[in-house]
């Protein structure tokens, strides 16, 4: 003998019914709680898909070498170990298909009366493979140019916005890079929309050579980092450990020495950026889980109120024959009615938010299934786990007294 | 060998812990009432009517003494038997209806079919059944506020009996009506006990309802002082 489901579920939505503003102040905790799981999640993860195709759009057959020791992310020029003649060296092991070492730099531009602060790269015309960089009018700087150490720049989509009026031709002109003056013989395409990191748009490309000598007045030929593509993707593991051995015995290091240069392939850039990401997401996630738990608690809060203000009602439905079960059901069974309404509209308002949020922060996000599925299914176990102590509370009242409880 | 009445007490005591202070509301109770009685139950407020009513109704435990109903102990009884007894063999009427406000008269007196398993058509045409015996299924989609008081204690009426119960409880029915609805209400809970042999139990401070039973108990300070069969039998 026990109420079916159906008719519980008429009990749960009349008491629900009866009581809409309390029964919205319950889910709107709900509501938020799974809205936020999902909108934090979504940031997160749109945070992580975009840095891995940004990464894997490097190319998964490149190996890039750096100058210092592993593990410390150098950048700046203090570290001088890797110089263009170690590039060249390596461009001669086999299995290498090209070499595009770059210095990089900073430096104010000047054309006619216009300015605009932007990054240098100094690099070999082999960078169009490696970075994929493709041209839009004009053309990129041959080796002879790297080799006669010419003042020719071409310029990313961001600089000639900023330098040119739009639709001037800039092939041709002249600018000044930090008092040097540049001819301008290429403009590249736009790259791409950039999340985050740097405008890869907003860069000047020179020859590595005039780089070095005419505007950061570098002496030793050191460069920030060279970047390898190898022939057969299979190789990559062999090719990282003959460029090793290679600056080794260049660089004269004992066999106790540890290594002055640090090689990375683009799987382990991955793994990292994935892992960091991965914590973001994480991070986020268990900031929201926080209102959830939170919104869980109002559940509890408005379950044990409605328990005091139907204790007649309970009474009664004992006295006509509501086994402890049955009362416990019909409780329980409210919360979940409000958990999953609540996610209900959670999931919209997080959906909603979330596409709103890549809309202004022009950062795309992810709406996976598995943040929908947790935030439910955490929001359900919310619910019971909230709503069972209130449920066990009414049930467990003796009905006289329940009654006569005024 | 004898059979046991219906109900039979025997030395039922209640004590309420009442912070501190124990409050002795039954001291001593030995009641047996056969099938198909019809019994008052009157005595000064606090005498205990209400706890003697709860706990021949299985809505309450006794502190000492023996409850059998229906030759059943009922101490040795768990939760879920108790409220199977009160689902199906008692019916409860009370002063004050206890209607479910929010709900129409008709679903009022489904719940008790809903709690024995039933479901569907057969609830429904069972309660309307109900509803029509008391000449008020033509209100079955009105709400209690919609109601006159006679009206709601008659659909509280239909609500107990909706289950065929072997004892119709009635703690102060008519404490709340008129006269002329006072008299409906007992004329009904009548009917059903000569039609029917409903053992019926009411509680009532008026002599004219009393009047209605068979057999008056008096109570004062949790003990039963009188017991009486009326000579003349007020059937009518
Ligand atoms: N739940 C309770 N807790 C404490 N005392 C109670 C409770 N119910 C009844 N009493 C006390 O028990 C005594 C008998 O009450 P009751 O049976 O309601 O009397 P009656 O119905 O005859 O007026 C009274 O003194 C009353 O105050
Ligand atoms: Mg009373």
């Amino acid at each position: 003998m026990s109420v079916r489901f159906q008719v519980l579920s008429s009990f749960s939505i009349d008491a629900l019914k009866a009581n809409k503003m309390r029964s919205f102040l319950t889910m709107l905790g709900i509501i938020i709680g799974v809205a936020a799981v999902i909108l934090m999640m979504s940031i997160g993860q749109g945070a992580q898909q975009q840095v891995l195709s940004r990464i894997n759009s490097l190319g998964s057959n490149l190996l890039t070498v750096m100058p210092g020791a592993a593990g410390q992310f150098v950048r700046s020029g203090n570290v001088n170990t890797l110089t263009l003649k170690d590039a060249q060296a390596i461009a001669k092991l086999t299995g290498v298909a090209c070499v595009a070492p770059t210095v990089r730099g900073s430096a104010l531009a000047t054309c006619g009366n216009k300015t605009w602060t932007t990054s240098i790269s100094g690099t070999t015309q082999e960078i169009t493979d490696i970075s994929s960089l493709e041209i839009e009018q004009g053309r990129f700087f041959s080796e002879s140019d790297v080799n006669g150490i010419s003042a020719v720049a071409v310029i990313g989509q961001t600089v000639y916005e900023n330098l040119f009026d739009s639709g001037a031709d800039p092939v041709g002109s002249e600018i000044r890079l930090s008092g040097v003056t540049f001819k301008v013989i290429g403009l590249l395409k736009t790259i791409g929309a950039s999340s985050g990191g740097d405008d890869r748009d907003d860069t000047i490309y020179i020859p590595v050579t005039t780089a070095q000598i005419r505007l950061l007045g570098t002496t030793n030929q050191s460069v920030n980092q060279v970047q390898v593509q190898v022939q057969d993707i299979n190789q990559i593991s062999t090719v990282q450990d003959e460029i090793a051995s290679l600056l080794r015995k260049r660089h004269r290091l004992s066999d106790q020495a540890d290594d002055d240069f640090n090689i990375r392939d683009i799987t382990q850039i991955q793994n990292t950026a994935q892992n960091v990401t991965g914590i973001l997401t994480l991070f986020l996630a268990g900031v929201a889980m926080i209102s959830l738990i939170v919104g869980g608690i109002g559940i509890m809060n408005i379950m044990l109120v409605s328990v005091t203000e139907r204790t007649r009602e309970i009474g009664l439905r004992m006295a006509i024959g509501a086994t402890r079960q049955d009362i416990l059901n019909q409780f329980l069974y409210e919360a979940i009615l409000l958990s999953l309404t609540g996610s209900f509209f959670g999931i919209v308002f997080g959906v909603a938010g979330s596409k709103i949020f890549s809309y202004f922060a022009k950062w795309s996000t992810a709406i996976s299934i598995q943040a929908v599925v947790l935030s439910v299914v955490f929001a359900l176990i919310i619910g019971v786990f909230f709503g069972y102590y209130p449920a066990r509370r009414a049930s467990r009242l003796n009905p006289a007294e329940a009654l006569s409880f005024e | 060998m004898s059979t046991l009445p219906l109900i039979s007490c025997r030395g039922l005591t209640k004590i309420y812990p009442l912070s501190g202070v124990e409050v002795h509301a039954l001291r001593g109770v030995d009641l047996d009432i056969e099938r198909g009685e019809m019994v008052a139950i009157m005595g000064p407020s606090g005498s205990g009517k209400s706890t003697l009513m709860n706990i021949l109704g299985c809505m309450d435990m006794q502190t000492e003494g023996s409850y059998y109903f229906d030759g059943v102990d009922t101490g040795d009884l768990d939760a879920r038997e108790l409220a199977g007894l009160r689902n199906k063999k008692f019916g409860f009427v009370f002063q004050r209806y206890n209607l479910l406000p929010r709900a129409s008269a008709l679903y009022n007196v489904e719940i008790p079919l809903f709690y024995s398993g039933m479901y569907g058509d057969e609830v429904k045409n069972r309660a309307l059944a109900a509803l029509k015996r008391f000449g008020i299924d033509d209100l079955a989609d009105h709400r209690p506020n919609q109601l006159s008081g006679g009206q709601q204690q008659r659909v509280a009426i239909a609500r107990a009996v909706v289950n065929n119960p072997l004892v119709v409880l009635a703690d102060e029915p008519t404490g709340a009506l008129d006269t002329t609805n006072s008299l409906e209400v007992m004329k009904i809970l009548q009917k059903m006990h000569i039609e029917q042999s409903v053992t019926v139990i009411i509680i009532t401070h008026e002599p004219e309802i009393a009047g209605f039973c068979p057999r008056k108990l008096i109570m004062r300070d949790g003990k039963i002082i009188s017991d009486q069969f009326s000579a003349s039998d007020v059937r009518r």
